[in-house]
């Protein structure tokens, strides 16, 4: 595929994804903003497949083997602590164990 | 393993993604979406460990350990009024990753200029530049938070040209680079500069601002995502990083909404600037009646006869801790058969959400947290509403001041009940300086302390009627 073709192909993914992201989160109520927020915190943890490629790239120089280490500290403590706290939120949120008030 | 695999598997961590935001729709499913998101994850993870690029492990094994150990025990440890710093916290360390990928990516890509194809050193700029601000910005954030730099606005003379000409100055080298200067330490220059206008930007934002800006540096994180999968000619990242974009954008302009107040000027205008003369503006336009306080008893009985009392939490619960004593006290009346509900206003707090995480840590079912505007169809049927901690969000002046500066800004109308009970530390003015004619109103009756012990004191006093 022609590098050209390729951009094309990328923009038309990155526009799509925005129309689809709009409608997704549209939908996802006030109560759990915060929850949407750190859950998408998660979600551009994706940048960790980034870090992995810089860093475990062969034949590279110093500079590049400690940015692409820092990059993947940064990606996983990203990963990690933005799963775990949405996780934490979202486990609180509960209906009720409803005591009937009048009993 | 061969390239087409490795995308196919990819477009499965992007499916499991789109997954847990659909699941984030309904509080019941929301729990299990973002463990499908994390499995997603793990898939990505896995599928670039087999790529035929990566061909040197200890690196990642290395950065993946301590990153992760760091991200694991402060998502564990950090307490529930402390989440909005961790949210700006991981947001930042996203953003700084992308911008050091960047940066190592320029480094090996372009030895010499003119080696590289525009649009990738495009993407390479963008990804440098939105990422550094988004680092900068979100760890400015973070101290604000976490209070260890003051939490008003920081302002000095010709602030916004000095950020404009920075601004422009970055953008300027950006483009530079991209059409074809390729050399090495203009980027590095790009990046000082963008880390130093990510500080400079956010510094002058208050407290009561942070939702606003927290959402943005979110949005700005994702595109920055965005703009590496298009360095890296990689969909996974370019379609997350979008997904993430358009949350944070969406938060970003259901917040200003919140406040009535455009995104610009939420950035730019440094809200405590006008805090002085719009006090004083509003303090002569306004009635000379008298704030009475009450005391915790008189405040106890009024609540434990009630049929119908509404909790609007702000900042000072969280401040204060209260969340707990305030559910103790909602058990308590619930008990006698009072029936109780919490208004929660879009912006209280600092970050989108903010009440809803602190009362549902306390337990309160999400059932009675009631949103701004189901909230004010039911004031005028509820006996007592008591404010805890929060100013602005029940100021009557935003809907009828029109010289008060949150003129506009959708309010809870409390005063609509027929008893309102303030919890407030002192008569200081909120926030933003802003005198509130709530506390004036002849329904209000003011209940002076700490939340947390005005809430347990009330609690004693309606186990006591």
């Amino acid at each position: 595929m022609s590098h050209g073709l390729l951009l094309t192909f990328e923009i038309t993914i990155l526009v799509l994804a925005i129309f689809l992201g709009f409608e997704v989160i549209s939908k996802v109520p006030t109560l759990l903003h915060t929850p949407l927020m750190s859950g998408t915190n998660a979600i551009h943890g994706i940048v960790i497949v980034g870090a992995m490629l810089v860093a475990g790239a062969g034949h590279k120089d110093t500079l590049t083997t400690i940015i692409g280490l820092v990059a993947v500290v940064l990606a996983s403590a990203n990963v990690v602590g933005g799963f775990v706290v949405t996780d934490r939120m979202l486990e609180m949120f509960k209906k009720r164990e409803r005591r009937d008030p009048h009993s | 393993m061969s390239r087409e695999a490795t995308n196919l598997l990819y477009l499965v961590t992007i499916v499991t993604f789109v997954l847990a935001l659909r699941f984030l729709s309904n509080p019941a499913t929301a729990r299990r979406g973002n463990q499908i998101g994390a499995i997603g994850m793990l898939v990505a993870i896995v599928v670039t460990f087999a790529q035929n690029a990566v061909v040197s492990y200890w690196e990642i094994a290395v950065g993946m350990v301590i990153g992760g150990a760091f991200g694991a025990v402060a998502a564990r440890k950090v307490r529930m009024t402390a989440m909005p710093q961790m949210v700006a916290l991981f947001n930042g360390v996203g953003g700084g990753a992308a911008a050091l990928i960047s940066l190592a990516e320029f480094h090996n890509l372009a030895p010499d200029p003119g080696t590289l194809k525009t649009d990738i050193s495009t993407s390479i700029m963008l990804s440098a530049i939105i990422g550094s601000i988004s680092f900068a910005g979100s760890m400015i954030a973070f101290a604000k938070l976490q209070e260890l730099i003051g939490g008003r606005p920081i302002v000095y003379p010709l602030q916004q040209a000095t950020n404009a000409l920075l601004f422009a100055a970055v953008v300027a080298a950006g483009i530079a680079i991209a059409a074809g200067a390729e050399q090495q330490w203009l980027i590095w220059a790009l990046v000082l500069g963008s880390l130093l206008f990510g500080v400079l930007f956010v510094l002058p934002i208050g407290g009561a601002d942070m939702p606003v800006v927290i959402s943005l540096l979110n949005a700005f994180t994702g595109l920055a995502a965005a703009a590496t999968g298009f360095e890296l000619e990689n969909n996974v990242l370019i379609v997350s990083g979008m997904l993430v974009g358009a949350s944070g954008t969406m938060l970003t302009i259901l917040m200003g909404r919140a406040m009535n107040r455009s995104i610009a000027n939420v950035l730019f205008g440094a809200f405590g600037q006008v805090a002085p003369s719009a006090a004083a503006a509003a303090a002569a336009g306004s009635s000379d009646g008298q704030v009475r306080s009450a005391s915790a008893e008189d405040v106890a009985v009024m609540l434990a006869y009630a049929h119908k009392v509404v909790f609007v939490p702000g900042y000072g619960m969280a401040v204060a801790q209260a969340q707990h004593d305030v559910r103790a006290l909602a058990d308590l009346l619930e008990s006698r058969g009072v029936e109780v509900s919490y208004a929660i206003h879009p912006v209280a707090g600092r970050m989108p959400g903010h009440m809803n995480v602190l009362l549902a840590e306390a337990n309160v079912p999400y059932p009675q947290l009631k949103e701004m505007d189901d909230a004010n169809n039911e004031f005028s049927r509820t006996d007592v509403v008591l404010v805890i901690g929060a100013n602005d969000v029940v100021n009557p002046d935003a809907r009828s001041n029109q010289g008060s500066p949150i003129y506009g800004m959708p309010i809870l109308n409390v005063d609509q009940s027929q008893q309102v009970v303030v919890l407030k530390r002192s008569m200081n003015p909120g926030f933003a300086g802003i005198e509130n004619p709530l506390f004036l109103n002849p329904k209000t009756v003011m209940l002076f302390g700490d939340a947390k012990e005005s809430v347990e004191k009330l609690a004693s006093s309606v186990k006591a009627v």
